[in-house]
């Protein structure tokens, strides 16, 4: 299948083992990525707490140059997945503004394609019989608790894609790979990524419960969806709580037999390879 | 002229706040209320009561991460994360400032970031906001962990027609 792909900027830099590894997933399972050409930044937190009209033309601008092909738009980053979905939501209730977006932007939006993000696709199009068809290595003695953060599912009526509450396809998918997901209460808990720079004292509290939760849960790594809680996690653990936190596109890729997950892994800030050499999956 | 709670509700732009029955489900479930000195459900109650000045000049509105637990939960669909949006706009446009500064500050170079690239460009946005933070040396041994890994890079791509990213700005501005 072919979709447009929005990168996002963490993914041309902090995460860059995110970007790669979905490129290289998505090859393998026949999904054909095609940049939205020339997009820019959606504006994340920072446009929305301080200026909602901008919130949403950021997003549009990049909505409009995607709908130039009919095709949906696969955006991996948890946070611009939830500006965009935010953005046509209120496109599409709100004709007003929505003239005035595009009065804003230059171009008309139509609303015609779907925003997507790579769980929902890999899950429900591609198929975890696909999935699992691809898989050369189990993840065995792996046990991930995967964190789906805030902003992939909420608020529901405007992400819909799984259970706002308790999600299941990523821990579908990772189960799909051979790992042993975590049942944990936690998985939509907020770390509080966006005053990971501005507050870090907070932050540090709220990564250490959710690494002590998820020790609690019997799990000896944390699996993202979200360059923003994955650097949040990463970084922001104090030393005796941290567990490694892997892309599950990393850990795809690792299944799958792929070149690449090593290198990427040596880019972590906890250095997930000692846990991975001691199940003999590196 | 309209009253505090008329002005918040104009600007929400969806269900009125009074809609709220006072349940707390918001409350029980953000993550924030420790840190913040009035919970969500009592930032209701404050607007309501027409306290303009101690909602605006809270460190509770800077200090929601926007993660939309409220609104999932609330029986009544009260938006509290537009809410608090629409109060953080509210805290700027007259003037009132915030109370946590270095939120609105990391906000301002995160912006001012793509208002020059299109794209953000983490070193040098990091570097914009610790020169308006004055906080200059936290993080900086990540920071440079960050840069030998290859990581962190001066220059990134950036959006090629600037035009419309300057244009938006332009046209979003708030008076
Ligand atoms: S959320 Fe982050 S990565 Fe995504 S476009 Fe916005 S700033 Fe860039
Ligand atoms: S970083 Fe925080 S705000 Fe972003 S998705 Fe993760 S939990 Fe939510
Ligand atoms: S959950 Fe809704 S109704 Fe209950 S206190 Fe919060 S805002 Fe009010
Ligand atoms: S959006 Fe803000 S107020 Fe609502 S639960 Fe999250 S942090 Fe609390």
């Amino acid at each position: 299948m072919k979709v447009s792909y929005y990168p996002g900027c963490s993914l041309h830099g902090t995460a860059k083992e995110y970007d790669q590894s979905v490129r290289s997933v998505s090859r393998a399972l026949g999904i054909d990525l095609e940049e939205i050409e020339d997009w820019s930044c959606c504006g994340a937190s920072s446009a929305h707490s301080t200026n909602f009209k901008l919130s949403i033309a950021l997003p549009a601008r990049d909505l409009i140059a995607a709908e130039k092909k009919t095709q949906d738009v696969m955006v991996p980053c948890a946070a611009c997945f939830n500006r965009f979905k935010t953005a046509e939501h209120h496109l599409s209730h709100d004709p007003a503004l929505k003239a005035e977006v595009e009065e804003i932007v230059g171009g008309r939006y139509q609303g015609s394609i779907a925003i997507r993000n790579p769980i929902d696709i890999i899950a429900n199009d591609i198929g975890l019989e696909a999935l699992s068809a691809k898989v050369v290595k189990k993840l065995a003695g792996l046990k991930p608790a995967s964190y789906y953060g805030c902003l992939l599912l909420r608020p529901p009526e405007v992400c819909r894609f799984d259970d706002a509450e308790n999600p299941v396809l990523l821990d579908r998918i990772l189960t799909t790979l051979g790992a042993e997901a975590r049942p944990w209460s936690f998985k939509t808990d907020c770390c509080g990524g966006s005053l990971t720079i501005s507050k870090t004292t907070i932050v540090t509290k709220m990564v250490d419960k959710l690494m002590k939760m998820a020790r609690e849960a019997g799990a000896n790594c944390l699996v993202t969806a979200c360059p923003v809680c994955t650097a949040n996690l990463d970084m922001r653990a104090s030393a005796g709580a941290k567990l490694p936190v892997f892309y599950f596109t990393e850990l795809a890729a690792l299944a799958m037999g792929q070149e690449g997950p090593e290198g990427w892994f040596k880019l972590h800030q906890t250095d997930p390879r000692p846990l991975l050499q001691g199940l003999g999956l590196l | 002229m309209n009253t505090f709670l008329e002005e918040v509700n104009e600007k929400i732009n969806g269900v009125p706040i009074q809609r709220c029955y006072h349940c707390r489900k918001c409350t029980a479930g953000c993550p924030m209320t420790s840190a913040m000195e009035h919970n969500p459900n009592r930032v209701i109650k404050m607007i309501q009561m027409g306290r303009r000045e101690a909602v605006l000049n809270s460190a509770t509105i800077w200090l929601c991460v926007s993660c939309e637990t409220c609104i999932t939960r609330c029986p009544n669909e009260v938006d509290i994360a537009r809410m608090m949006d629409v109060l953080r706009e509210i805290a700027i446009g007259t003037g009132v400032g915030a109370k946590e500064k270095n939120i609105l500050k990391f906000h301002e170079a995160f912006l001012t970031n793509i208002r020059v690239g299109g794209r953000i460009n983490e070193p040098s946005m990091m570097v914009h906001y610790k020169l308006k933070s004055g906080d200059l040396f936290s993080d900086m041994a990540m920071g440079m962990d960050m840069f030998m890994k290859g990581k962190l890079s001066l220059i990134s791509p950036r959006t090629k027609d600037m035009k419309s990213v300057r244009r938006i700005f332009e046209k979003t501005k708030q008076s």
